[in-house]
């Protein structure tokens, strides 16, 4: 099936896959803080708009509960939580090198394209339009863990882990139209409580190692060099 | 016969139309900033002036000085007749295609930088060595995003290009979000606006554009000014007819042309305004943040292929 | 026919090397000899491959000579045509450029007999490398081919570089020959034969092709210079007399190309779209690191040379979409790939070879080979600057010259990716043209550079200041190499049909759509996909250039231009060393893409006792660093190692040649 033949409305899912991993190439390359927080809040309303056209086309209506969750926790609860403990950490300021940010960059590219062959087998499983975006959230998980293996600031790996629940639950929302709504309260209260716990993390990894960069727990190894 | 005479008639509209596009924009950018600003005419008195004006031309130039200005402007000039501005199905749409396109440009500006480098002044050096360092940073992303096009609608031809899409039904093609983006970003530092380079900066350390033609005066100047003004039009119709192409006419019927004419100028106008608002609101970039800047425009390009590959087709 | 008239070119270039031997003495009469024989090897040698190219029919003969089982096979189809064509047609324009050029030599501590032996030997290694068809013949002729291009990098061999550069070519050559006799052993081993025609007949498991395939790419490819096997180009080029330089960047590395495509095209065959990808890959790289390191050299033979690197790549980029195409069954868009290659070998070898001879009267006329040191030379040498511009533009891939048809087509090639069933190489494809289109304008860059600080500007030494044009026979080598720039720029459609030949010798379908449409117009797949009317666009500019012209005709009688100094923001006469240098014209793209080379770079401020402040800039290259020098260094201490058993005690080595025979012995008897 080629796009041309699908629905206005599953068309403009397809652009809004794409947008979320423009999003997250953003995530990637951004190297200030507060812009960080804010593409993040950003990918989570793109998420919200897609699953709300999900819900209105497929008639789903507990897809809604799952888009406003979306639309509480990711655009409004956890970059304003975040943004507030930046502010409170004091590195409202701080800039982080992305280390060979092209580099980097090429490797989320080629991580799209690895994404999209992985898949391909499993695509045929989905009866759904927007199977092909299966592809595109699973690029999402895999960026958002090259981000975290790529930055130094907890601050940073926070958000990397965020959006790669992001990912998740785009897959969730077009492969299968959503998961339970059981599984999906579980992991929206995990996330909070993430979110929660990493503000308690950062400021005992700030007293302890007197930095966020979590390159100062090298100093944490067992052997002796 | 009656299709190379609109081509023609097409081609002067496109070099006539140019100046008064410029114009636009500087008077729109003007008002936004609650000035006076000159008319949006007044680049057609400016050229006429300088047309009227003596020639002083370095000591130490040489030949490539002096031809430059007439290579650059009938370089851009043909680059204007093969761009389907009003109407589709031109003859000379067929001499060039897009990547030619880009050849052209590419011929011009290497005329210009050798004139910039001809004078023996540092000025003149800076500018060449910053435009051909730009350029060659926006030159793969405009050919990546011209090349997500022309996978969708399996040409370069910029006719059969435009003929795709319009008689399509509408189609929201995610690669098209990408690609639009992408080129805009590569057209702005191709014509040296905001933020890449300034068109009315005349500041040595920021200038690119202006550093190479420092040294012309006269009808020679008047020819460079109008090969640029020519550029940001053939760009503006790109874009305008390659991502909104409704309204391009599609047969040599009067009616048809008229609608095509009215829906370009409608399309330039409103591209010009928004042109004007961004440069308003931006500042001009450090030349070192023009990488990140085109890399971006890079990016964009690149998800806009991979996105077609990977949603588009199956 | 075609083949007697190429016998007659290689017996002529033979003759122009070793006629002169009988007057050794004489200086003049080595240069009168040589290279009006050298001339006459060019035109015949470019008859026959003109009227090869042109014939279906391969002409092909069985000389008794060689080996006993094993007579010499010499054939000439068109891919070998087209390639001799090339060969001689630059030999034919050294052969006018060189004897004024070689009158510098006279004044030198060398004689000029070895140059004009070795020339004449060199240019008949290369026209046999093209007619052999057989494994043996071959090996003889491409050794022959090193050998006396060895001996003319080492001409001027009082200097230290030379010999070194000499040395590491040589190397690499018989390496490099090496891995192509193996290819070959390959081949034979299952072709039960040692000519093209019972190699071309074998049937290889894929994995058996594969290893051919493999030692032939290693083995041209050393030639040819792709990256990583590119070092001896930027040592041998500049080091060589410039004809010489012109003879191996423009044309010997074009021989390699064909014993490339003879080999993975016509005698392996069933080509693996996966050895296209390795092709695409490398040629990628190679395009994308020459321009870089091109862009970065300050000897203008070196930058060339560099460049040479760059526009292998390009061709390989074209073999390799040919091949990914030949493989997954598009014969069509093939053909198309191994003609944009062609293309721009024939190309290459036009702009390259004038470049190269420009570069070499600049640096007789002006004696400064530092790009730093010259400037202002259009006024001292207008001709040659001309012809200059010329190459400096059909190289950068500039409509309408040459260079730019050629790689218009390999970007129309790669624009047909999405035809292939795998959607992962449809989208590597695009990726690759934008690596195209990165090179092609770094090119620019590059070439603005080369043109605007030699030619433009203030001269920034004395020497350049005081440069004279050179004498009409250079000249007018280089005028016929430009115009012919414009013309295979101008004509493409003509010059495809031409390929299209060869095309058919792989792909019997040929390409039925590129010509289709008349002289005037270039449609590689359709018309509706994409056209190119290089006439018109001749023929637009210069409308518009006589719309201008005639614009400002009384503007320009009203108005005469006045000469005046430039501006000097008000603080003095500019002298030359304000301009922008080289280094300072690159400086911003160094620092974009600055992990790409191994830079040290130093700055002294000024002091009290020393005026002005110090800059040095020191530019490897990662190959030798990485590479070459560990493989050097494991070799010398391997061979520490291996001197152990040389204790220089007689009854050792007897011990040795004992031991030896009886496990010798005892292999014979298991």
């Amino acid at each position: 099936m080629t796009l041309t033949q699908l629905p206005l409305a599953e068309q403009f899912v397809l652009t809004l896959a794409a947008l979320i991993l423009f999003t997250s190439f953003l995530l990637l390359a951004q190297s200030r803080i507060v812009s960080l927080i804010h593409t993040f809040a950003w990918q989570g309303a793109l998420l919200f708009i897609a699953t709300c056209l999900m819900a209105l086309t497929s008639g789903r209506h507990h897809l809604f509960i799952s888009a406003f969750m979306t639309l509480a926790l990711k655009v409004f609860f956890i970059p304003w939580q975040l943004r507030r403990l930046v502010v409170r950490l004091d590195i409202r300021r701080e800039v982080e090198t992305v280390g060979n940010a092209s580099l980097v960059m090429i490797g989320g590219g080629a991580l799209v394209l690895f994404s999209y062959y992985v898949v391909l087998p499993i695509r045929e499983l989905s009866f759904l339009a927007t199977r092909n975006t299966i592809a595109i959230s699973l690029a999402v998980i895999l960026i958002g863990m090259l981000m975290i293996i790529t930055r130094r600031k907890a601050v940073a790996q926070v958000i990397g882990f965020m959006s790669m629940e992001n990912g998740l639950f785009f897959a969730a929302v077009v492969a299968t139209y959503g998961m339970p709504m059981v599984v999906e309260l579980g992991v929206a209260f995990d996330v909070l409580v993430a979110a929660i716990l990493f503000g308690i993390f950062f400021f005992q990894l700030r007293s302890g190692i007197g930095s966020l960069d979590v390159d100062h727990l090298n100093r944490l190894h067992e052997v002796d060099r | 016969m009656k299709g190379w005479l609109l081509a023609l008639v097409q081609t002067g509209l496109l070099a006539f139309g140019a100046p008064f596009l410029a114009g636009w924009v500087k008077w729109i950018k003007c008002r936004l900033q609650s000035r006076q600003g000159p008319p949006p005419w007044q680049p057609y008195r400016d050229l006429l002036r300088l047309f009227g004006k003596e020639v002083v031309v370095a000591e130490a130039a040489s030949p490539i000085f002096r031809i430059a200005p007439y290579v650059v402007f009938s370089v851009t000039a043909l680059a204007c007749s093969v761009v389907p501005m009003v109407a589709i199905g031109l003859p000379t749409a067929a001499i060039a295609d897009v990547i030619v396109l880009v050849g052209f440009f590419a011929l011009g500006r290497f005329f210009l930088a050798l004139a910039g480098m001809d004078v023996g002044t540092s000025f003149g050096g800076m500018g060449s060595s910053r435009e051909m360092t730009i350029a060659s940073l926006a030159e793969p992303a405009m050919l990546l995003g011209v090349f997500t096009l022309a996978m969708t609608v399996r040409s370069t031809n910029l006719a059969s290009m435009i003929g795709y899409l319009i008689e399509q039904p509408f189609q929201l093609y995610p690669s098209f979000v990408f690609a639009a983006m992408g080129l805009v970003l590569v057209a702005v530092a191709e014509t040296g606006r905001i933020p890449v380079d300034n068109p009315a900066t005349h500041l040595e350390l920021t200038m690119v554009h202006e550093a190479m033609i420092l040294e012309f005066s006269g009808r020679h100047l008047a020819l460079m000014e109008w090969g640029a003004m020519l550029k940001l039009m053939i760009y503006s119709v790109l874009l305008c007819n390659l991502f909104l192409p409704w309204g391009v006419a599609v047969d040599f019927a009067p009616l048809s042309l008229l609608i095509g004419l009215g829906a370009i100028t409608l399309k330039l106008l409103l591209l010009g305004t928004a042109l004007a608002v961004a440069e308003t609101g931006l500042a001009k970039m450090r030349l070192f943040r023009v990488p990140q800047y085109l890399g971006l425009a890079f990016i964009l390009c690149l998800l806009g292929m991979l996105s077609h590959v990977i949603l588009e087709v199956n | 026919m075609p083949l007697s008239l190429a016998f007659t070119a290689v017996g002529a270039a033979l003759l122009s090397g070793l006629l002169p031997l009988v007057r050794p003495g004489s200086n003049a009469a080595a240069r009168l000899i040589a290279f009006p024989l050298l001339g006459i090897s060019g035109i015949f040698g470019m008859i026959a491959g003109g009227m090869a190219l042109g014939n279906t029919q391969s002409d092909s003969i069985v000389l008794p000579v060689g080996l006993p089982w094993l007579h010499s096979h010499l054939q000439l189809d068109p891919l070998a045509g087209f390639f001799l064509a090339v060969v001689s047609l630059v030999t034919l324009v050294a052969a006018i450029y060189g004897p004024a050029y070689v009158r510098e030599y006279e004044q030198g501590p060398q004689p000029l007999l070895p140059l004009t032996l070795f020339t004449g030997l060199f240019v008949a290694g290369m026209q046999l490398v093209l007619l052999a068809a057989d494994a043996f013949s071959f090996m003889i002729a491409w050794e022959l081919m090193s050998v006396t291009s060895y001996f003319l990098v080492a001409y001027q061999h009082q200097h230290e570089v030379n010999r070194r550069a000499a040395f590491i070519y040589l190397l690499m050559a018989q390496v490099g020959g090496l891995f192509i006799l193996l290819g070959y052993g390959v081949l034979s081993g299952f072709g039960h034969g040692f000519d093209f025609a019972h190699m071309a007949a074998a049937t290889l498991s894929p994995g058996w092709s594969s290893v051919a395939f493999l030692l032939a790419f290693v083995g041209f490819g050393m030639k040819a210079g792709v990256v990583p096997l590119h070092v001896w180009l930027p040592q041998a080029h500049p080091v060589a007399p410039s004809h010489i330089s012109a003879l191996m960047s423009g044309v010997m590395l074009k021989v390699a190309v064909y014993g490339f495509i003879r080999f993975s095209y016509d005698l392996l065959g069933g080509i693996h779209w996966q050895w296209g990808a390795l092709v695409l890959f490398v040629g990628s790289a190679s395009a994308i690191l020459g321009v870089l390191y091109a862009l970065m050299q300050h000897d203008l033979k070196r930058l060339l040379a560099y460049h040479s690197v760059e526009n292998i790549g390009i061709i390989y980029m074209g073999l390799g979409l040919s091949m990914i195409f030949a493989g997954t069954g598009h014969q069509a868009l093939a053909a198309l790939g191994l003609i944009a290659a062609l293309y721009h070998c024939l190309n290459h070898a036009l702009f390259k070879s004038l470049l190269f001879f420009g570069a070499g009267v600049v640096l007789q006329q002006s004696h400064e080979h530092d790009l730093e040191k010259m400037g202002g030379l259009i006024r001292r040498l207008p001709v040659t600057a001309t012809c200059f511009l010329v190459g400096c533009i059909s190289i950068s891939a500039l409509p309408p010259f040459n260079g730019f048809v050629s790689e218009w087509l390999t970007f129309q090639t790669a624009l047909q990716g999405p035809v292939l069933e795998n959607n992962i190489l449809g989208a590597l494809i695009p990726v690759a043209a934008a690596v195209l289109a990165l090179t092609g304008a770094l090119a620019a860059a590059c070439f603005v550079k080369v043109f605007g600080i030699c030619f433009l500007g203030l001269p920034r030494s004395e020497k350049s200041a005081a440069a004279t044009e050179t004498t009409p026979g250079p000249l007018a080598g280089q005028i016929v190499l430009a115009v012919l720039c414009l013309l295979f720029g101008v004509l493409p459609t003509w010059t495809v049909g031409q390929l299209e030949h060869i095309a058919r010798l792989f792909f019997p379908g040929g390409m039925p759509e590129t010509t289709a449409h008349g002289w005037l117009w270039l449609t590689p797949v359709s018309s509706q996909v994409a056209s190119y009317g290089a006439p018109l666009v001749l023929l637009g500019i210069g409308l518009a250039w006589v719309l201008a012209w005639l614009w400002m005709h009384p503007r320009r009688r009203r108005f005469p231009v006045r000469r005046a100094p430039a501006w000097d923001c008000g603080f003095g006469p500019l002298n030359a060393r304000m301009q922008y240098t080289a280094t300072a014209f690159t400086m911003p793209i160094r620092r974009i893409f600055r992990p790409v080379w191994p830079i040290t770079e130093s700055y002294r401020a000024p002091t009290a006792e020393e005026q002005g402040g110090r800059y040095q800039l020191k530019i490897g290259d990662w190959a030798w660093l990485k590479v070459y020098e560990p493989i050097g260094r494991l070799l010398l201490t391997t061979a520490r190692r291996m001197a152990m058993i040389q204790g220089g005690n007689i009854r050792a080595y007897l011990a040795y040649s004992f031991f030896t025979l009886i496990v010798l012995l005892l292999v014979v008897s298991l």
